[in-house]
């Protein structure tokens, strides 16, 4: 029998960016939130011998320990799911601050068209751009609408940019100017001028000066170390949840944080949740956290599984398209990429930040006419220097032997002679990819693993190669003696690194049959259930996630104030 | 962390730096690391074996003792297979170390050791079913086992093939023993050649270029010959500039400076 504690006015399941950004809003305004985290504490003096390769990219450090849980995977109903039993396509975070501590930093806003691509693809192309398979949906929310949270986001975390000449209107330029532009990035940005698109620099949470934030919250310049993505930053210089909105909500005095706590199941009755069975991993108990209000605000992934688990909200099904929850799982397509060899020229390539880059989107969104294109959609196009550390990086022309000699003079050789440029391609909502509860791998505590369901399809293959071919483009312009570009896509496997961009499965939307949520990412099925994450996006944009998951999580933040206040459905 | 170390100028932290060399190069003993006087009697595991190089900084003296270069879990065969077989996938040349100076056999003996040799964070929970290509590895043995297996049939291939152990072949004979494992050509019951061969061109990647902290790229030379400067607190001054060459330092060098 689970021993119950007293009740809280909120309870959080995961204290990442999401949790973190909430758990702050929430304390401030005076109420007591428990935060259950199933990793353990995390703190910037961790990061002493940080910039160990191989300990964090290599040997994942910061991430979800498998042995005790992971996902399955089939490209196709036909075919039998089986576990992701290493690490590959991508990585899922644990610990306090969650895949908000091992991120790169790039803080694009999506586009105003992501928000409303199925009614501005059909005014503009006509219905019959969607392929009847393709589900992708509006999200209920514009741009505008959400432009004051991206705002909120930003200023918290003090992002430093500058205005993308083909974004959705700012309302506040960013709060810290631009990172320093290196080399490479100039003649990245000067070959894009040449040939008339519109490169900005990357929008970055990688501080380019000392920044104070409303909160109080002061943060040191990043010093371009080269080791953000998969590890954490020892300056506190990138914007993380653990040292920006976490100290925060614990200085409210309001705010528990309990780490080592995996929750387990939401419990509910008559359309309401009532708390949360968790068990504290170090001792196996379990623990029921009575709450009147639940938020799930882990990865995608957990999101959809603790609902599924919970029996809470209405299971997708792929045969018929009915139910909600698991429906319109989608990744990024990011294999659409460059790289050029300079036998002139050499690069400070090992120096770097996650998010130090050039970026343009003239090839992203409806940007560009997709008339004769078969596809939608797009991605942004950067050149980025985030560190290229030496067991990952050894790029070789196309031609050079895997290894021996050849490849070992030549990777040597183009260690710092090698440029890339890369796409976050989009990546559209089909009705056979989806989430759902795997029938028969479990993880330690016994519950089922989350399956996925997903191949790239043909949207995918022409997408990436017309962004590959654009990427080329540019890596001529910019001089390199060689260039190698993707030619063929393949089909989408779980063993090479692509993204840690997974979404989809507690979508977002105006409609209750067609959403899980509102855009207070609030549960239509349990009002007084908030499922906050990139869980939510009905399908992924040409960009980074990270900035519209903290919009959505203030947003979501404000209207469990309004619901604590008000009750019942907020939309 | 010690934070003062921070607020350091970049002129203290090299009178620091300066002061750190100073006592490795006179052997003082340094956070346990440099023993007073120690000599270089190695690997004295086998005639042939070459001494560590010294350590180019320390020019004219015996490098310290190494006793990080010790097997915990190959036998000596083994040893000697992959040693062979690593120096193959990255040779020594006229300018630069290969995988055997490298210390790259020493890695992967260390990390066979530990979690990672027994997929300590991986999911190795049944039932275990052949799957398409894209999903992945599914066998239910751990890389300790794959390399036990994969080096005893390296050998086995090159018996059959040149009635020579691998260790013994020319290195032309041992490339075509180990393209024939990459290819797939070798065929297996228990593992698949082509797999254990990316482990082993993906182990000696790794033992070439981590931390020397794990046994492999010695004295940092694997860093240095690509013109990577390994652990450094701040590329500001230099991130904006062209390309600029920077003496390599390790995560020990970062944690005797705090």
């Amino acid at each position: 029998m689970a021993k119950t504690l007293p009740k809280t006015d909120v309870v959080i399941v995961g204290v990442g960016w999401a949790g973190g950004i909430i758990a702050s809003e929430l304390t401030k305004s005076g109420l007591n939130v428990v935060g259950l985290e199933r990793g353990k504490e995390r703190k910037t003096e961790d990061y002493f011998m940080v910039h160990d390769e191989l300990r964090y990219a290599l040997r994942y450090e910061l991430m979800q320990d498998l042995s005790k849980e992971t996902i399955t995977f089939r490209s196709n109903e036909k075919i039998r799911a089986l576990p992701m039993r290493q690490y590959g396509s991508f990585l899922i975070g644990d610990g306090l601050g969650g895949a908000g501590v091992h991120w790169n930093g790039q803080t694009y806003r999506f586009l105003p068209y992501d928000f409303e691509i199925r009614s501005k693809t059909v005014e503009k192309y006509g219905k019959g751009k969607i392929p009847a398979e393709m589900t992708i949906q509006d999200w209920g929310i514009t741009y505008d609408e959400l432009e004051p949270y991206y705002d909120k986001f930003e200023t918290m975390a003090g992002i430093s940019g500058e205005e993308n000449p083909l974004g959705g209107k700012r309302s506040n330029p960013y709060p810290t100017p631009p990172m320093k532009k290196t080399p490479a990035m100039q003649m990245f940005a000067e070959a894009a001028g040449r040939l008339k698109l519109n490169p900005y620099m990357v929008p970055s949470a990688n501080l380019s000066e000392n920044y104070t934030n409303p909160d109080g919250i002061s943060r040191a310049a990043c010093q371009y170390c080269g080791y953000c993505e998969r590890f954490g930053c020892e300056y506190g210089a990138k914007a993380d949840p653990v040292v920006t909105v976490i100290p925060v909500a614990n200085k409210t005095g309001n705010f528990q944080i309990r780490t080592h706590s995996n929750v387990r199941r939401i419990m509910h009755k008559g359309g309401k949740a009532t708390g949360v069975l968790y068990t504290d991993v170090t001792t196996g108990e379990e623990i029921v956290q009575p709450a009147d209000i639940v938020v799930v605000t882990s990865y995608v992934f957990n999101n959809v599984r603790l609902l599924l688990l919970s029996e809470l909200g209405r299971p997708y099904d792929p045969a018929t398209g009915r139910g909600v929850i698991g429906r319109n799982y989608a990744y990024q397509v990011i294999k659409g990429s460059a790289i050029g060899f300079f036998e002139k020229q050499q690069f400070n390539n090992f120096a770097g930040a996650g998010a130090l880059g050039v970026s343009l989107d003239d090839y992203n969104g409806d940007n560009f006419d997709h008339s004769e294109l078969n596809f939608i959609h797009g991605g942004v196009v950067s050149l980025g220097q985030t560190g290229a550390r030496p067991i990952q990086n050894n790029p070789v022309p196309s031609g050079t032997a895997a290894w021996g000699p050849e490849f070992k003079t030549k990777s040597l050789h183009y260690a710092n002679r090698a440029l890339s440029i890369g796409t976050q391609g989009a990546s559209m909502a089909y009705k056979h990819h989806f989430l759902d509860l795997d029938p028969v791998y479990k993880d330690v505590y016994g519950d089922s693993l989350m399956r996925i369901t997903f191949d790239f399809e043909q949207q995918d293959r022409e997408m990436s190669k017309f962004l590959a071919e654009r990427c080329s483009e540019i890596m001529k312009e910019m001089g390199a003696d060689k260039v190698d570009y993707l030619k063929e896509l393949g089909p989408y496997e779980i063993m090479t690194y692509q993204s840690t961009h997974n979404t989809g499965g507690v979508m977002m939307g105006s409609e209750p049959d067609a959403s899980a949520v509102n855009t207070y990412s609030q549960m239509w099925d349990a009002d007084n259930v908030f499922v906050v994450g990139a869980s939510s996006f009905p399908q992924n944009a040409g960009y980074n996630p990270t900035s519209t998951v903290g919009a959505l999580a203030y947003r979501a933040a404000e209207g469990i104030l309004k619901y604590k206040d008000k009750g019942g459905l907020l939309v | 962390m010690d934070r003062s170390d921070k607020k350091k100028s970049p002129e203290q932290r090299a009178v620091d730096r300066s002061r750190r060399k100073f006592l490795v190069n006179t052997g003082y003993a340094l956070g346990g690391i440099v023993v007073g006087g120690a000599l270089g009697t190695l690997i004295g595991r086998k005639p042939a074996a070459k001494p560590a190089p010294a350590n180019p900084r320390e020019a004219g003296q015996a490098a310290p003792a190494n006793y990080n270069r010790a097997l915990m879990f190959f036998n000596q065969e083994q040893f000697r297979i992959v040693e062979s077989a690593t120096e193959r996938i990255f040779p020594e040349d006229e300018n630069n170390p290969g995988a055997k100076s490298l210390g790259v056999a020493f890695f992967i003996d260390h990390q066979l050791a530990g979690e990672w040799g027994f997929n300590g964070r991986d999911y190795m929970s049944p039932p275990f079913y052949t799957g398409e290509k894209e999903q992945g590895y599914q066998g239910r043995l751990k890389r300790r086992e794959i390399f036990e297996i994969g080096l005893r049939e390296m050998d086995n291939f090159s018996m059959t093939r040149y009635e020579k152990s691998f260790v013994e072949l020319t290195g032309e004979q041992q490339d075509e023993v180990l393209k024939a494992f990459e290819s797939d050509e070798v065929k297996l019951t228990t593992i698949s050649a082509g797999g254990f061969f990316k482990m082993l061109r993906s182990g000696t990647l790794e033992g070439a270029y981590s931390d020397p902290l794990y046994g492999g790229n010695l004295d940092m030379n694997g860093w240095r010959m690509r013109g990577y400067p390994g652990n450094q607190m701040s590329f500001t001054a230099i991130i904006d500039k062209e390309f600029t060459e920077i003496e390599p330092a390790s995560l020990q060098d970062h944690l005797v400076s705090h």
